[in-house]
């Protein structure tokens, strides 16, 4: 490791070795939080003398990272529209200096070699420099495709994708308390940059931004700065912004068998390229935060169905004791309310179904009412939408709508993970 | 403007050699005679052979003249010969490789070419390759005539409209040309920009003269009062319209007027002048700082903002980015596959935003007021502005060679 590698671990931008090169932080073999692996805290990546969680995590594996990864603290994600005039041979060109870029990012490395300060005085550098210095951090870079990609609003064919598409991938159905903004909306490429920096997350969606001018173009775009969902079980659990813990009950990387049933695509089921991805829903969730901090604390308990402080069930225990949705109170009524988020998200009220939340918190200025444009931006992974629809269509009755309104939605199928001197979704294009 | 490939290899761009002194007898017949007048330029021939081309040119008008061959963008100078006096026969020769030229003479020296005329060359691309001073040397020639060359069509065009602004002339004439007017000043903007203080007087914005602490003149004063702000209006910064201006009175109409033709006067005479010159990288950074107008200020539509015609600005932006990017094409090529590979993108993404903004209209017919576009239109020209400005960020490096 050289002189120059600052605190945290990990490999420095500064040395330009290949992405698994000797000394790439310790080349892990596998998956990235490989599914059906028992891994360490660390999900498949490297740790630091300290034994502290370390910040590398591989980019080629079974899977891709940033799913299983435990949840990093920051994101930055982004939605593209490809540009009308590209072609399928100019789409297998951006992903695969995309799925390049990632591979060096990912490992701590600048984007491109030269990068921002080694090249030529008279060219501008190939790296735009704000992660000069800076270890990986944790950045796992994630790549999922939009309905549009496969056919677009007029029901053109642009790549010859058509008939590849996944039945399932396409505009999520309105949900009551939509307030959709077709400019936060959609998509027809997305990447999903997560980081313990952000400076790092942003690094990535910039460089990578900047590699598509001409091919796609930034659509939308959402930073978020804390996790509200842990996806381990070695994580604490995270608040969100109505002050309540978030995602005790989340699936967690560690629970294989459940990750295998409820994230991952089979290659039983269709279509055959997208086996080992997943699919994802994001949702820009606005929170009218300023009516909620008028609730009264055991009204703001009973529409969630949790203690504020423990975040445990209001039916007793602690945080991780099931809910006991049948147990009534003094007044024969049920102590967790009917129209509770917790009881109408939760699996016994969906058939079972169960996903892969991996959202963050995010403030985003204010309004021009003076009002904090704050909330959750929302990610799940699932192995099917239908999962998501499920829980989603339930909670219509859930008294938590009253203080949120989805602004923005869109869906995008998550290709399995990438073999080195692959390019991500290969398989979709064999 | 097409931007085809004027030869197949780089070797050929044309290489104008303008030849001082005498040429032998043997030559003349083959010259191709050029009858000079005021309003006129006859060219005998319609078509030569690729090779040395020679033209015997006899200015029988009036007044000084010069004789110009240009690319088929109609634009880009690829030869010229200046100060034909009258009476005066002189041979001018240009090496032209196969393709599509235009012939012009320009009486006085200034305004817009006169006597178009199509020419073309025939047969094929001269095998010989130019060593690379000389391309660097051509080029500096060929974008020093185009920059002259503007400055000169800018200087009546600007006298045209200032004195329809200061007689009062708003509806009839002073709107309709403010427009065109603007077109050859646009296309070597970051030339004039380099007169550290002439720009500011000739095409600042009132938002920026305020900033400064300046007097507000120019093309955007006068835009204000022949596009007057109702009560309410607002400045592009937000800032009430009528805060700190009022309507000019007709002395100081005149005032403005005076002084935009003075300071273009000034920027013609410092680029006429015989110690101005360009560098390569000067050509090549014109070409990115001219699309850096366009993504800072047309496409938000803030430059011209009561009138609405960025997209002309724009446009016209683009085409001085175009000769720029023409000048020293033939040297980046000469750089072998990486050069040639960058040219190629560069042309495609030339082509593609051209095409882009030839739906609101053209610098011919004019295009259509700013307002109209919608956001979604205006993000699909800036990410065509990104596709070109992105490989011509890295055209510097690649003529440099460093």
């Amino acid at each position: 490791m050289s002189a120059d590698r600052s605190s945290g671990g990990g490999v420095s931008r500064r040395q330009l070795f290949g992405v698994l090169g000797a000394g790439a932080a310790g080349a892990v073999v596998g998956a990235a939080g490989g599914a059906g692996v028992a891994l360490a805290a660390t999900g498949g990546g490297t740790t630091d003398a300290s034994g502290a969680a370390a910040s590398v995590y591989p980019y080629f594996g079974a899977h891709q990272a940033g799913i299983v990864t435990p949840a990093q603290d920051r994101l930055h994600f982004a939605a593209f529209d490809v540009a009308d005039a590209l072609d399928r041979e100019g789409l297998i060109g951006l992903l695969t200096e995309w799925t390049d870029a990632a591979a060096r990012l990912s490992q701590g490395l600048e984007v491109a070699e030269g990068g921002a300060v080694g090249g030529s005085d008279y060219s501008p550098p190939t790296d735009t420099g704000e992660a000069l210095g800076l270890p990986a951090s944790g950045l796992t870079i994630t790549f999922g495709f939009g309905p549009g990609l496969f056919t677009d609003e007029s029901g053109a064919d642009r790549f010859g994708l058509s008939a590849r598409r996944p039945a399932m991938l396409e505009p999520l159905p309105r949900f009551q308390g939509d307030a959709l903004v077709p400019e936060m909306s959609g998509g027809d490429l997305c990447i999903q940059a997560c980081a313990d920096d952000p400076q790092v997350a942003v690094h990535a969606i910039r460089n990578l931004s900047r590699i598509a001018f001409g091919r796609a173009s930034l659509r939308w775009s959402q930073l978020g700065f804390g996790r509200t969902s842990s996806t381990s079980t070695t994580q604490a659990t995270p608040r969100n912004l109505f002050g309540f813990k978030d995602g005790t009950a989340n699936v967690k990387a560690e629970e294989t068998a459940i990750v295998d049933d409820h994230v991952w695509v089979h290659a039983s089921d269709e279509p055959a390229w997208l086996a080992g991805g997943s699919y994802l829903v994001a949702r820009r969730i606005r929170m009218i935060i300023e009516n909620w901090d008028r609730v009264q604390l055991g009204e703001q308990e009973m529409l969630v169905g949790r203690s504020k402080g423990e975040g445990a069930p209001l039916s007793g225990g602690t945080e991780f004791t099931e809910p006991d949705f049948d147990k009534t109170g003094a007044t024969d009524a049920p102590l967790i309310d009917a129209d509770a988020h917790v009881r109408l998200a939760h699996p016994t009220s969906n058939g079972g179904a169960r996903m892969l939340r991996r959202g963050y918190n995010f403030v985003d200025g204010n309004d021009s009412l003076g009002r904090l444009d704050a909330g959750l931006f929302f990610l799940s992974f699932q192995r099917s939408p239908q999962q998501f629809i499920d829980v989603q269509t339930s909670l219509a009755r859930d008294g938590l709508n009253e203080y949120l309104k989805h602004v923005g939605s869109a869906i995008f199928a998550v290709p399995g993970g990438v073999a080195e001197g692959e390019f991500v979704g290969q398989a979709l294009f064999a | 403007m097409t931007r085809r490939a004027l030869a197949a290899s780089a070797a050929v761009t044309a290489l104008a050699l303008a030849l001082t002194g005498c040429v032998a007898k043997a030559d003349l017949a083959s010259a191709i005679a050029v009858d000079i007048t005021d309003d006129g330029c006859a060219v005998a021939a319609a078509t030569a052979p690729a090779g040395a081309v020679t033209f015997a040119l006899a200015n029988n008008g009036s007044d000084v003249n010069e004789f110009e061959i240009l690319a088929d963008d109609q634009l880009r100078i690829v030869g010229e010969k200046e100060n034909v006096t009258p009476g005066q026969e002189v041979e001018f020769t240009a090496q032209l490789g196969p393709g599509t030229y235009y012939t012009a003479c320009k009486f006085q020296q200034v305004g817009a070419p006169i006597g178009l005329a199509e020419f073309t060359v025939t047969g094929e691309a001269s095998a010989v390759s130019a060593d690379e001073q000389e391309l660097a040397d051509q080029a500096v020639t060929e974008y020093l005539s185009y920059v002259r060359s503007q400055s000169a069509e800018l200087l009546p065009l600007v006298e045209a409209f200032t004195a329809a602004y200061a007689a009062g002339d708003d509806d009839e004439t002073a709107r309709s040309l403010f427009a065109a007017t603007r077109v050859p000043y646009e296309r070597i903007e970051p030339t004039a920009e380099a007169f550290g203080d002439l720009d500011p007087k000739i095409d600042f914005r009132e938002v920026d003269a305020v900033a400064d602490g300046l007097e507000w003149t120019g093309f955007h004063r006068i835009e204000k009062d022949l596009w007057p702000p109702a009560a309410g209006d607002l400045n592009s910064d937000g800032q009430d319209a009528l805060k700190d201006w009022a309507p000019s009175t007709p002395d100081e109409r005149q005032v403005y007027a005076d002084g935009l033709v003075a300071d273009v006067a000034e920027l013609h005479e410092l680029v006429t002048a015989d110690d101005f010159t360009v560098s390569l990288a000067d050509i090549s950074n014109g070409a990115i700082a001219l699309l850096d107008e366009v993504a800072a200020g047309k496409i938000t539509g803030e430059e011209d903002w009561w009138s609405g015609t960025d997209l002309s600005d724009f446009a016209a932006n683009v085409q001085g980015a175009g000769v720029a990017f023409g000048a020293v094409r033939a040297l980046a090529e000469s750089k072998g596959d990486e050069g040639t590979a960058l040219a190629t993108e560069i042309d495609e993404q030339f082509t593609a935003l051209e095409d882009a903004l030839s739906e609101y209209g053209s610098l011919e017919s004019g295009f259509v007021d700013y307002a109209t576009l919608t956001d979604a239109d205006k993000k699909a020209l800036s990410d065509q502005v990104n596709a070109l400005a992105e490989p011509l960020s890295k055209l510097t490096a690649t003529v440099l060679g460093v």
